[in-house]
């Protein structure tokens, strides 16, 4: 779906992305992760084609993703961010249609499709005319996430798309987000820094830092063939407190 | 012929319908904001009028120099002036002195004069009469001797070439308390015993009303100001009339009878149509029809002048500031030039602005007054505008920027349906700063002669009358408010109801 080879974004005299090469598969979950700072959101941010890098190239469904192509190609892309991204002037229909609306769906059409991804996403039909600051923070993300999905697009790309919710509704929301991604078969590319959120999502995860990538392969791999000390370190610092915890 | 002359004119009234300089039956008359030059024009319309033709008095034109730019420019065919202060002060420095010099050098610029209406109104220096008395000062020589006394002077009388600066080096006056002050204030300084001296016109009502006593010019320093009327050499082609009948004021007017006109007005309250039509019928026998005013139908003309400067100007704001503004938000090389041009122009005096815009908006729009208003009233918007405009844009979050971008809508689309509403609120603030600021910067349009609300706070300053004043202030006063009112209705229909809501968690 997308291929980047030797991706470097600099910020500065820093390498937030530096000579980054990575591919990933259709149908499938990807999840960057590692530290804060390690360049997983800025790499989804070149995907997306809102950051241009400094060197390097990316590929979407073989197309280049440039600064000319990026605008009609992020039309078959999803991106959802941390609390929704949603526009607080517009309502949760308002923010959902803007984007069909622009490209000339009519109301019929731009309602019919609102009102499936509505029951897609438990989303209730009354939320529906309500502004963001009258949603709770669950409900403001399912909008983002039907926003996302209005085109029916070939891929989701999510950044931190369950940050700013408690763990009650967080953990109710990812069982709901990974029975939709298993239903439409999307090709997902997600950003956490959560690993447990990680291993239920990913069927590749992306572990990274400073910048590269230290290791990719599924959890297993992860915690059986560590390719360096790091990648223990990582996955045991993550699963720590609960493993202390249950041993005491 | 005739057909094609009445379609130009309704071309030109169509594209201007307050211009009418060039129409030759109607005559322009100018005056300067003192009651002596406003009485003087009154009489040259009443004689206008007499001669069969319209006449539109432009009254309280500001000083010397921008009623003099009014009559160059053509914006006035006539004004009432001194032969003093053109030797003195138009023509400074150029050594044009006696009358036959003044008509050549009046002819050379395509100008005329009447002879001396037949008073002299030279400048004299007044103090409080009991002052001067206790401190034994007849002359202004005797000014020497005290050298602590508190003097102001009217800005004109400070920079004039036979003013202070003259005046101290002939006298070695040893004075260093001078400054210029309105000279309607001074009157009321001088009364109330805050200053002790102050330039006077020989006719003034004032020396009367509060007791001053003219010191000698001992020295002869001030030079004749014999009151004479300017006016347009084309008046001589298209008025002649009007100028046969003006040239017979010529030595009908005495000092005495000028200072009573001028005290029938600043004491007794007389209108000045009314006391220069007394004194025409009794010294030439014309007949002129005085329209006693009626403050209600002047306030309402005031208020629709006054919309009329606020509204234009703020809309022609809009119209660039707030691309402006987006230009600013979305180039940082351009915004440092733009936003520190508007906040230039917002530094530089509102008078001095007013009169440095006579000639070059001239060329635009020939009239006088209200194009220079709404042009100086358009230039201070800016700043407001321009600045929360480009405050609101940049206060939109990157996050919100960028899922604008994710979605994959157009660069103009974003900017419509998602920064310019998220910055609404901010911008409409920066437009209600403006409106505001226009309504009260409006009233300085009386110095140029703009109409609103400045024109009665301009006469009541220069009568000395608070009632006079007030007709202007309290409307203005209250249209402020009724702007700031307004604005929170707006408010409710441009800002989504979306940024108005407090956030639930």
């Amino acid at each position: 779906m997308f291929e980047l080879s030797h991706i470097t974004k600099r910020y500065g005299s820093i390498d937030a992305v530096a000579s980054v090469d990575l591919v990933t598969a259709r149908g499938k979950t990807t999840v960057l992760i590692g530290p804060s700072g390690c360049g997983k959101s800025t790499l989804l941010r070149v995907m997306l084609g809102l950051i241009t890098p400094e060197v390097g190239r990316v590929q979407f469904d073989g197309d280049t993703v440039s600064a000319d192509s990026a605008m009609m190609l992020r039309r078959k892309m999803g991106y959802v961010i941390q609390d929704g991204g949603l526009f607080p002037h517009l309502t949760a229909r308002g923010n959902a249609t803007l984007l069909p609306r622009y490209l000339g769906w009519d109301v019929d059409r731009a309602s019919k499709r609102l009102e499936e991804l509505a029951e897609l996403t438990q989303f209730p039909a009354d939320g529906l005319d309500r502004y963001p600051a009258e949603l709770s923070g669950g409900q403001r993300q399912r909008v983002g996430l039907i926003r996302s999905l209005m085109l029916d697009p070939d891929v989701l790309l999510m950044d931190e798309p369950l940050g700013a919710l408690d763990p009650m509704i967080r953990s109710k929301l990812q069982e709901d987000l990974r029975a939709i991604f298993q239903r439409l078969g999307k090709t997902v590319v997600m950003v956490t820094h959560d690993l447990g959120e990680c291993a239920y999502f990913a069927d590749t995860i992306v572990l990274m830092r400073g910048g590269s990538i230290v290791q990719e392969g599924s959890f297993k791999d992860l915690v059986d063939s560590p390719t360096e000390d790091f990648v223990t370190e990582f996955v045991n610092a993550q699963r720590g407190v609960l493993t202390a915890m249950g041993e005491a | 012929m005739r057909l094609q002359i009445t379609l130009v004119l309704l071309a030109f009234s169509a594209l201007g319908s307050r211009s009418l300089a060039e129409d030759p039956t109607t005559i322009r008359v100018g005056s300067k904001s003192f009651s002596e030059s406003v009485i003087l024009a009154e009489m040259a319309s009443h004689v206008a009028r007499d001669a069969g033709l319209g006449a539109i008095h432009v009254p309280g034109l500001g000083g010397t120099r921008v009623l003099w730019e009014a009559l160059l420019a053509g914006h006035v065919d006539v004004y009432a002036e001194y032969t003093g202060t053109m030797s003195e002060e138009i023509f400074a420095g150029e050594g044009v002195y006696g009358e036959s010099a003044l008509r050549a050098k009046l002819g050379e610029l395509g100008l005329g004069m009447t002879g001396s209406l037949g008073f002299n109104n030279t400048y004299a220096i007044g103090m409080k009469e009991e002052v001067a008395e206790r401190l034994e000062i007849r002359t202004i020589s005797d000014l020497r001797d005290h050298p602590d006394l508190t003097v102001r002077f009217s800005n004109e009388f400070m920079h004039r070439s036979d003013g202070w600066i003259a005046l101290a080096a002939r006298y070695q006056l040893p004075h260093e308390d001078v400054r210029g002050l309105e000279h309607a204030l001074a009157y009321e300084a001088i009364d109330n015993g805050a200053i002790q001296v102050t330039d006077l016109y020989a006719t003034d009502a004032k020396i009367l009303k509060l007791g001053l006593r003219k010191l000698t010019d001992d020295l002869a320093h001030f030079p004749k100001y014999d009151a004479v009327f300017v006016y347009r050499s084309v008046l001589a082609q298209s008025s002649p009339s009007f100028l046969s009948r003006l040239r017979s004021l010529v030595g009908t007017i005495d000092e005495a009878g000028m200072t009573a006109m001028n005290a029938r007005v600043e004491l007794e309250g007389v209108s000045e149509s009314l006391a220069s039509a007394g004194f025409l019928q009794a010294t030439l026998g014309i007949q002129s029809v005085v329209r006693e005013r009626n403050v209600f139908d002047d306030v309402v003309r005031y208020t629709v002048e006054h919309l009329e400067m606020v509204g234009v100007s703020l809309l022609a704001a809009l119209l660039f500031a707030i691309p402006l503004g987006i230009l600013s938000a979305h180039s940082d090389r351009l915004a440092q030039p733009i936003l520190g041009c508007v906040g230039i122009i917002q530094t530089i005096p509102a008078i001095a602005l007013l009169v440095l815009l006579i000639r070059p908006v001239s060329y635009f729009w020939d009239e006088l007054g209200f194009p220079q208003a709404v042009v100086a009233l358009f230039l201070y918007s800016l700043l407001p505008i321009v600045r929360n405009t480009y405050a609101g844009l940049q206060e939109v979050t990157p996050a919100l920027r960028e899922s604008a971008m994710a979605l994959g809508l157009g660069p103009m689309t974003r900017l419509w349906r998602i920064e310019l509403p998220l910055a609404s609120r901010t911008i409409l603030a920066g437009v209600k700063t403006a409106a505001v600021i226009n309504v009260g910067f409006a009233t300085l349009g009386g110095f140029i002669g703009a109409g609103g609300y400045g024109e009665p706070i301009f006469a009541g300053i220069r009568l000395n009358d608070y009632t006079v004043i007030l007709q202007g202030a309290l409307p203005a006063a209250a249209l402020a408010l009724l702007v700031q009112g307004l604005f929170e209705i707006v408010e409710r229909l441009v800002v989504p109801r979306g940024l108005r809501l407090k956030p639930v968690s």
